[in-house]
C-alpha cells in the first residue's frame, strides 16, 4: 500500500496539547513492571562469571565442581552457545561478546554462567568454576592501541576501507572518509588556521535500571523472553539466530524500560539466559548488577580527534579537516564513522574532509549512546569555532550564523539539506534573554551547536476500533520517554476523537510485524507515521461501514471530527454516525474494524540545536558548576511539548555530566576502577540548575505532521558549550573531556604561569 | 551467617568476645552491607548494635558531649546543642552520603571503617575527640586519631566495640569547621578534606588550634605546623598563607581514581585556609 | 540461615522468612511481592530503593531484612490512599516528572520524607534533599517543579 507521507500543514486539535501520560499512574504507584519485576513459576537465578583480565587466552574451563553443587541446575560456557553464525562477522562478534570463546577481551567479559535455585547457590557455583587463563598484554587507551608495538587484539584484523589491504594486522579495524571540495585549496584561502587535538574519555549511558530478563525455552524449541530493551524485534532476531531457534517460535515481550539511551539496543545477557534455560529446562531470571552494567554492557567510545579549520578574516570557513579515532571495544563498530559524518554537519562548507578510524581496545564493546559519536566531534569542532572567532575578533554567534548550513547546502557527509533548523536556533539564541544576562564573578558563558541525523526504518502499527468505539493502538517501538502519550495524540488527531479515547500499548513480537528498535530518535517519528497511516486505513473502512449502514455510495461519505458524514444534496440530511455507532453496528456490517500499516519510514528530518550555558569556576580548586542552561532545538512539530522539553533537558543533563565528571577509569592492570555510581559520577539533583528550553518548529516536509526526532540532539552541544564557557571565563582552552576539577585547575595554573612569563 | 541484636552493651561484648570466626559490627550498615553484597567480606556473625538503647543517645557529660555509637549522622544534624558546640563535627557527619545514608550512617562506623577519605575523622581529630571502647576487660578511652591504623584497619581488639564518641568541653569563643572537595555537590567521597578547630581570645588572637587533613595519607593526619602557624596570631593573610603552606607540605597522598598527588596537595592548603576562616568567623573572629 | 521476621509494611502486619544476610530490598521484592522499590545499584548510590523505616528515609538495599523485626516499613505501594493518589503522585504525573519511571518510586519516598520535615523548602533545599536519588532521564528540572508544586498545594490545603 503506498502511503502519502508528505507534510500537510494542517491545523491540529490534539497534537501539541499536553495531556497526562497513560503509564503515569502505574509508574507513581509502583505497579509498572520493569525488567527485574517479572517472575515466572519455577524460575532459576542466573549469574555470569566474568573475566578479571583485560586480555587473556582461555586455555580451559572446569565446571565440574559447580555442576556438582546441590541446587545448581545448569552451567554453561561457549560450548553451549555454539557458533551458528555461518561467517556473519557481525553476528559472530555479538556471540563472542555474550560468551567469550578462545579469548577474554576485556575486564568483565563473560566466560561462563550458572542457573541455580537461588542467588546464594548461584554465587557459590561461580566460585567453583575454574578458568585457566593465559594472561596476555592488553591495551585500553585509544591512542596507545595504534602506537608502535601495541598488542594487537585480533591477528586477522587488517584495516578495512583501505586499498590496498594492509599487510600487517592492527587495531585499526576500519577507515571511513567523508567530505567534498579541495581541502588544501580551502586552507590556502584562509587567513587564520587553527589545528588542535581533542580527547574525550569513555562514558556510559548510566540508565538507572540494570539489564534484566526472564528466559524460558521449552523442549519443543519454543521460547519466551521478557526483558527491558529498546528493540524487542531485534532481540528476537539476534537471540533466535544465536540459539538456532525459528524466529517465529521465540516470543519476546518488552517490559517497561528504565532508561536505555542506546545502551539497550543490543543483546548482552539474554542469549546466555536462554541457553541456561534450554539446558536447565526451567525459566531463568538474569539481572545484571550495577558493577556488571559498567564492566560488561556497552559504553560509548573514548576518542582522540585531530582537527584543523581555516577561516577568512571576515569569518567565513574555508576548509575543515579532521581525523577521528574512536575506541570501539574489541569488535568493529561504526562509531568513528558516525563521528566523521556528524563533525561539520552544522556548517555550509565548500571544502571538508573527515576520516574516521575504528580502534579496537581491551574495553567493553562500544554501543550507541544518545546521538552516538556526535558529542565528541562537536566538542572538537565547536571549541575550534569559538577559538577562531576569538582570533579574528568576531562574535562566535555571528560567525556561526554566517556559516550555518541551510536548505540546499550540501552537508559535509553527502546529502543536500531540505529545510533545517540550525539557522533558526542560532537566531533564537541571539534573541534569547540568556544571551545578554549579566554574569557574576568567576562566571563565563559559552554556546555550541549540535546536529543529529534521526533514523526512520521499518515500522508497523495496528489500530483497532473496539466494540464501544474506543481505540487501541498497538505499536512496535519501545516507549522510552512518553511515546505512548504522543502516539495516542496522533491517533486521536487523525481520527478526530478525544485523546482519552485512545489507549496505546507496545505489542510483543507475536502481535505485530517486524519493527526496528527505538534508536536514532525514530520512535515517535516513525511510529507516528505508521499510526497516521493505520488511522487513515481505519477511516477508509469506517466510511465503507457507514455507507453500508446508510445504504449510500461510499464516495458520498466523508470522515470529519470523529464522525462519518454523508455529503451531497441527496444525503446531507442524514445525521452523522459516530465512531461508537459504527463500532456497535460492526457485527452486522462486516465484522471488526481495524487499520494497520507497515512501512519503511523514509525522510527522517535532520535535527539541530543551539545551547547556551553559564558556568562558575572556583579558581582555587577548579570546581565548575553550571549555573544557567538553555536549550534551543527544532522539533519539527512537538506532539507532546512537555515530553519534548523533557528530552531536551535530559540530554543536556547527560551532556553536562559527560563534560564535567563522567569517565571510565582504567588501571594499569586494564581493570575498570570505577564500576559504580559512587565513582562514575552522573549529575545529582544539586549539581544542576533548571534547564530552560525553547522548542522551534520547522516542519519536516517528509512527515504528514512535520515531525522530526527530538530525543538525541540535546546531548551533542553541552561538551563544547561548557568548554567554551570555561574558556570565556578564564581564557583557557579545554581540550580534554571530562573537564574535571584537576584538569581545569591545571589549565588555569598553566595559563597563569604563561601570563607571568610573558609579563 | 548469624545475626544477633543484643539489648545491652555487656551482652554485645560477651557475643563479640565469645564468638569464633569473622564477626562484624552492624551500626548503619552503609559500608558493611555494601561490602557483604560485593563479596568482599563474608561474616560468620553480624552483631547489630541498634537495639542497645544507650547507644542512641547524645548526652551532656561531666567532660563534654557524648555521641552514642548508633546515633545516625542525620540525628546529629538536628541536635541543637551539638551543632552549636561542634558545627564542624556536625557538618563533617552531615556530608556523608545522601539523606538516605544520613538516616543510617554513624560517625562511629565512619571512624572504625577507617577510610583515609572518611569525612568525620579529620573533624573528630581536630575536635580532640576520644572513642569510649568497651571490651572484656572493661572500658577504655582512645584518641580518635589512634583508632584508625591504616586503610580499613582499626585498633580495636577482639571483643571490643566503640560505645560512644566523647567530645571535650567547649571554651568560650571556640568553633570548628570542616570542608572537603568532591567533584559533585553531594553523594561523593572526599578527594581531599580539612578540619580546623580554634579558640580565640577577646582580641581575636588564637589561643588553641587543631588542624587535620583527610585523604592525603593512609589515615587522616594532624598538621602541627599549621597549628603552630595559627597559635598566638590573628587570622590575617600571612597566617592563612602559612596554614595553607603547612597543610600542603604535610600531604603524602597517592594518585588514584579520585585525585592526583598534585591536586590533593594543592587543594589541601586551599581547604585548610577556608576551613580556618569559617572556624574563625564562627568563633566570633572579625574579618 | 533462614529466620522468621515479623514487621509492618504499609500498615499491614507481615511475616516473612529471610536469610540473615538478605537485604530488606530483596525481601520486599522477592519474598513480599512488592516490586515498587527498585535496585539500581545495590550500594546506596542511586536511591531507587528508597523506603521509609520507622519514619526515616533509607535505602532498602542497605538494610538487612532481619533489622525490620518489629519496625514499620513504608514503600511506594503504600503512598496512595486507596484509589486516591498522594499529592506527590498526582504532581509527578502532571508535571511530567518522570520519563522512564524507574527512579520515580524512590523520588516519591524521598520527597515525602523531605516535605514531612520541611513543608516549605527552597529549590536548593529540594535539590540537596533529593541528591541521593539519581534520575538519568529528566535532568531533574520537572522533578523539582513537581515537588515545589506539591509543597505549595499541601501548604494551601
Amino acid at each position: 500500500m503506498s502511503a502519502d507521507t508528505r507534510y500537510t500543514g494542517q491545523e491540529f486539535k490534539s497534537v501539541g496539547t499536553r495531556p497526562l501520560r497513560p503509564d503515569g499512574i502505574d509508574k507513581v504507584t509502583g505497579r509498572a513492571r520493569f525488567g527485574a519485576d517479572i517472575n515466572l513459576p519455577g524460575q532459576l537465578v542466573g549469574r555470569i562469571l566474568r573475566s578479571p583480565h583485560a586480555h587473556a587466552a582461555i586455555r580451559s574451563i572446569d565446571t565440574s565442581k559447580a555442576e556438582a553443587l546441590p541446587g545448581v541446575k545448569a552451567v554453561i560456557t561457549s560450548a553451549d552457545l555454539p557458533d551458528l553464525t555461518d561467517g556473519n562477522r557481525e553476528m559472530f562478534d555479538i556471540l563472542d561478546n555474550c560468551m567469550a570463546r578462545t579469548h577474554a577481551y576485556y575486564d568483565g567479559h563473560a566466560v561462563a554462567a550458572v542457573a541455580a535455585v537461588d542467588a546464594h547457590t548461584a554465587r557459590q557455583a561461580l566460585k567453583l568454576i575454574k578458568v585457566d587463563y593465559e594472561v596476555l598484554p592488553h591495551v585500553t587507551d585509544v591512542d596507545a592501541a595504534i602506537a608502535k608495538g601495541a598488542p594487537v587484539l585480533h591477528k586477522d584484523c587488517f584495516t578495512r576501507g583501505v586499498e590496498p589491504k594492509p599487510r600487517k594486522a592492527s587495531n585499526i579495524a576500519y577507515r571511513s572518509e567523508f567530505g567534498h571540495g579541495d581541502v588544501d585549496a580551502g586552507f590556502a584561502k584562509a587567513d587564520v588556521i587553527i589545528e588542535r587535538t581533542f580527547r574525550t574519555e569513555q562514558t556510559h549511558q548510566g540508565y538507572i535500571e540494570p539489564h534484566a530478563c526472564v528466559a524460558s525455552i521449552s523442549p519443543d524449541g519454543t521460547g519466551e523472553l521478557w526483558l527491558c530493551t529498546q528493540g524487542h524485534f531485534v532481540v528476537r532476531q539476534h537471540c533466535a539466530e544465536l540459539l538456532g531457534l525459528d524466529v517465529s517460535k521465540l516470543r519476546v515481550t518488552p517490559t517497561e524500560i528504565g532508561g536505555g539511551f542506546g545502551g539497550k539496543t543490543h543483546v548482552w545477557a539474554e542469549p546466555v539466559a536462554l541457553a541456561l534455560s534450554r539446558k536447565a529446562n526451567r525459566p531463568v531470571k538474569l539481572v545484571m548488577s550495577r558493577d556488571e552494567v559498567f564492566r560488561a554492557s556497552g559504553p560509548t567510545s573514548a576518542t582522540s580527534i585531530d582537527i584543523r579549520i581555516g577561516v577568512t578574516k571576515k569569518g567565513r570557513i574555508t576548509a575543515g579537516d579532521a581525523t577521528l579515532r574512536y575506541s570501539s571495544g574489541p569488535y568493529l563498530g561504526m562509531w568513528a564513522e558516525l563521528g566523521a559524518m556528524t563533525s561539520f554537519a552544522c556548517y555550509d562548507m565548500k571544502n571538508v574532509r573527515t576520516v574516521g578510524l575504528e580502534i579496537l581496545v581491551n574495553r567493553p564493546k562500544t554501543t550507541a549512546y544518545r546521538a552516538p559519536s556526535a558529542p565528541m566531534a562537536a566538542f572538537a569542532v565547536e571549541s575550534m569555532i569559538d577559538e577562531l572567532a576569538g582570533r579574528i575578533g568576531m562574535d562566535p554567534l555571528e560567525m556561526r550564523i554566517l556559516n550555518a548550513a541551510k536548505k540546499g547546502t550540501r552537508s559535509s557527509y553527502g546529502p543536500v539539506y531540505g529545510p533545517i533548523g540550525i539557522g533558526p536556533t542560532l537566531e533564537a539564541a541571539r534573541e534569547h534573554p540568556h544571551m545578554s544576562a549579566p554574569l557574576g564573578k568567576n562566571q563565563g558563558r559559552g554556546m555550541a551547536c549540535g546536529f543529529w541525523f534521526n533514523f526512520g526504518g521499518q515500522t508497523c502499527t495496528d489500530l483497532n476500533i473496539t466494540p464501544d468505539g474506543s481505540v487501541t493502538l498497538t505499536v512496535g517501538t519501545i516507549d522510552v520517554g512518553g511515546a505512548r502519550a504522543s502516539l495516542a495524540l496522533v491517533a486521536a488527531e487523525e481520527l478526530g476523537i478525544p485523546y482519552d479515547q485512545v489507549r496505546a500499548v507496545v505489542g510483543d513480537t507475536s502481535s505485530l510485524g517486524y519493527n526496528d528498535m527505538t534508536d536514532g530518535s525514530r520512535g515517535t517519528f516513525s511510529s507516528s507515521m505508521a499510526t497516521i497511516m493505520s488511522a487513515r486505513n481505519a477511516i477508509t473502512i469506517l466510511r465503507q461501514r457507514a455507507a453500508r449502514m446508510w445504504d449510500i455510495p461510499v464516495a458520498k461519505v466523508i470522515w470529519e471530527a470523529g464522525c462519518a458524514k454523508a455529503v451531497g444534496k441527496k444525503y446531507d440530511n442524514l445525521a452523522p454516525l459516530t465512531l461508537a455507532e459504527i463500532a456497535a453496528a460492526a457485527p452486522k456490517t462486516g465484522g471488526p474494524i481495524a487499520g494497520h500499516n507497515e512501512l519503511v519510514a523514509d525522510g527522517a528530518g535532520v535535527s539541530f540545536a543551539t545551547h547556551i550555558c553559564d558556568v562558575e569556576v572556583d579558581p582555587e580548586t577548579g570546581r565548575t558548576q553550571v549555573v544557567r542552561y538553555t536549550v534551543i532545538q527544532d522539533a519539527g512539530k512537538a506532539v507532546h511539548p512537555t515530553y519534548v522539553e523533557g528530552q531536551y533537558q535530559g540530554g543536556a543533563a547527560q551532556g553536562i555530566g559527560w563534560a564535567l565528571n563522567e569517565e571510565y577509569i582504567y588501571g594499569e592492570d586494564g581493570r575498570l576502577q570505577n564500576a559504580g555510581f559512587l565513582d562514575y559520577r552522573i549529575p545529582v539533583c544539586s549539581d544542576l540548575p533548571m534547564i530552560d528550553t525553547q522548542i522551534l518548529e520547522i516542519p519536516n516536509p517528509n512527515h504528514p505532521y512535520g515531525i522530526r526526532g527530538v530525543g538525541e540532539t540535546s546531548i551533542v552541544p553541552p561538551l563544547a558549550a561548557i568548554g567554551n564557557a570555561v574558556s570565556n571565563a578564564f581564557g583557557v582552552r579545554m581540550t580534554h573531556v571530562p573537564m574535571s576539577a584537576p584538569r581545569i585547575l591545571k589549565a588555569l595554573e598553566e595559563a597563569a604561569r604563561d601570563a607571568s612569563e610573558v609579563a | 551467617m548469624r545475626y544477633e541484636a543484643p539489648q545491652t552493651t555487656p551482652e554485645a561484648v560477651a557475643l563479640l568476645a565469645g564468638t569464633k570466626g569473622k564477626v562484624h559490627i552492624l551500626a548503619g550498615g552503609t559500608d558493611l552491607i555494601v561490602r557483604m553484597k560485593g563479596g568482599f567480606v563474608e561474616p560468620d556473625m553480624v552483631l547489630d548494635i541498634k537495639r542497645i538503647k544507650a547507644m542512641h543517645l547524645i548526652r551532656k557529660t561531666k567532660s563534654g558531649l557524648s555521641i552514642g555509637a548508633a546515633v545516625t549522622c542525620g540525628e546529629m544534624g538536628v541536635h541543637k546543642a551539638l551543632k552549636k558546640a561542634w558545627p564542624g563535627v556536625v557538618e563533617s557527619a552531615n556530608l556523608i552520603g545522601s539523606d538516605q545514608i544520613q538516616g543510617r550512617c554513624t560517625i562511629t562506623g565512619n571512624l572504625c571503617n577507617a577510610s583515609p577519605a572518611a569525612d568525620s575523622i579529620p573533624a573528630l581529630i581536630a575536635a580532640d575527640a576520644r572513642a569510649l571502647i568497651a571490651g572484656p576487660k572493661g572500658e577504655r578511652l582512645l584518641d580518635v586519631g589512634s583508632l584508625p591504623t591504616g586503610p580499613g584497619k582499626n585498633a580495636l581488639k577482639k571483643g571490643e566495640l566503640v560505645v560512644s564518641i566523647e567530645l571535650p568541653p567547649r571554651d568560650a569563643r571556640s568553633a570548628d569547621a570542616y570542608l572537603r572537595f568532591t567533584p559533585r555537590t553531594e553523594m561523593d567521597i572526599a578527594v581531599v578534606s580539612a578540619a580546623v578547630n580554634l579558640t580565640i581570645d577577646r582580641q581575636g588572637v588564637i589561643t588553641a588550634a587543631r588542624v587535620a587533613l583527610g585523604a592525603v595519607a593512609p589515615t587522616a593526619i594532624r598538621v602541627p605546623a599549621a597549628e603552630k602557624a595559627l597559635l598566638g596570631n590573628k587570622l590575617d593573610a600571612a597566617t592563612l598563607a602559612a596554614v595553607g603552606e603547612a597543610c600542603s607540605a604535610a600531604c603524602k597522598p597517592i594518585d588514584d581514581k579520585r585525585g592526583t598527588v598534585e591536586y590533593r596537595t594543592r587543594v589541601a592548603g586551599v581547604l585548610a585556609k577556608r576551613a580556618a576562616q569559617a572556624a574563625w568567623m564562627r568563633a566570633g573572629g572579625k574579618p | 540461615m533462614t529466620q522468621l521476621v515479623n514487621t509492618n509494611i504499609n500498615g499491614d502486619a507481615v511475616g516473612f522468612n529471610c536469610e540473615t544476610d538478605e537485604t530488606l530490598l530483596d525481601v520486599l521484592r522477592n519474598r513480599v511481592g512488592l516490586t515498587g522499590a527498585k535496585e539500581g545499584c545495590g550500594t546506596g548510590d542511586c536511591g531507587a530503593c528508597s523506603v521509609i523505616l520507622d519514619g526515616t528515609l533509607v535505602c532498602a538495599c542497605l538494610v538487612l531484612g532481619m533489622e525490620a523485626e518489629g519496625r514499620k516499613v513504608e514503600t511506594v505501594e503504600g503512598l496512595s490512599d486507596g484509589a486516591e493518589l498522594h499529592p506527590l503522585q498526582s504532581k509527578f504525573i502532571e508535571h511530567a516528572a518522570l520519563q522512564c519511571g524507574i527512579c520515580t518510586p524512590g523520588f516519591l519516598m524521598a520527597a515525602k520524607a523531605l516535605l514531612k520535615n520541611n513543608p516549605d523548602p527552597t529549590e536548593e533545599e529540594i535539590r540537596y534533599a533529593l541528591a541521593g536519588n539519581l534520575c538519568r532521564c529528566t535532568g531533574y528540572d520537572k522533578i523539582v517543579r513537581a515537588v515545589q508544586a506539591t509543597a505549595a498545594e499541601l501548604r494551601g490545603g
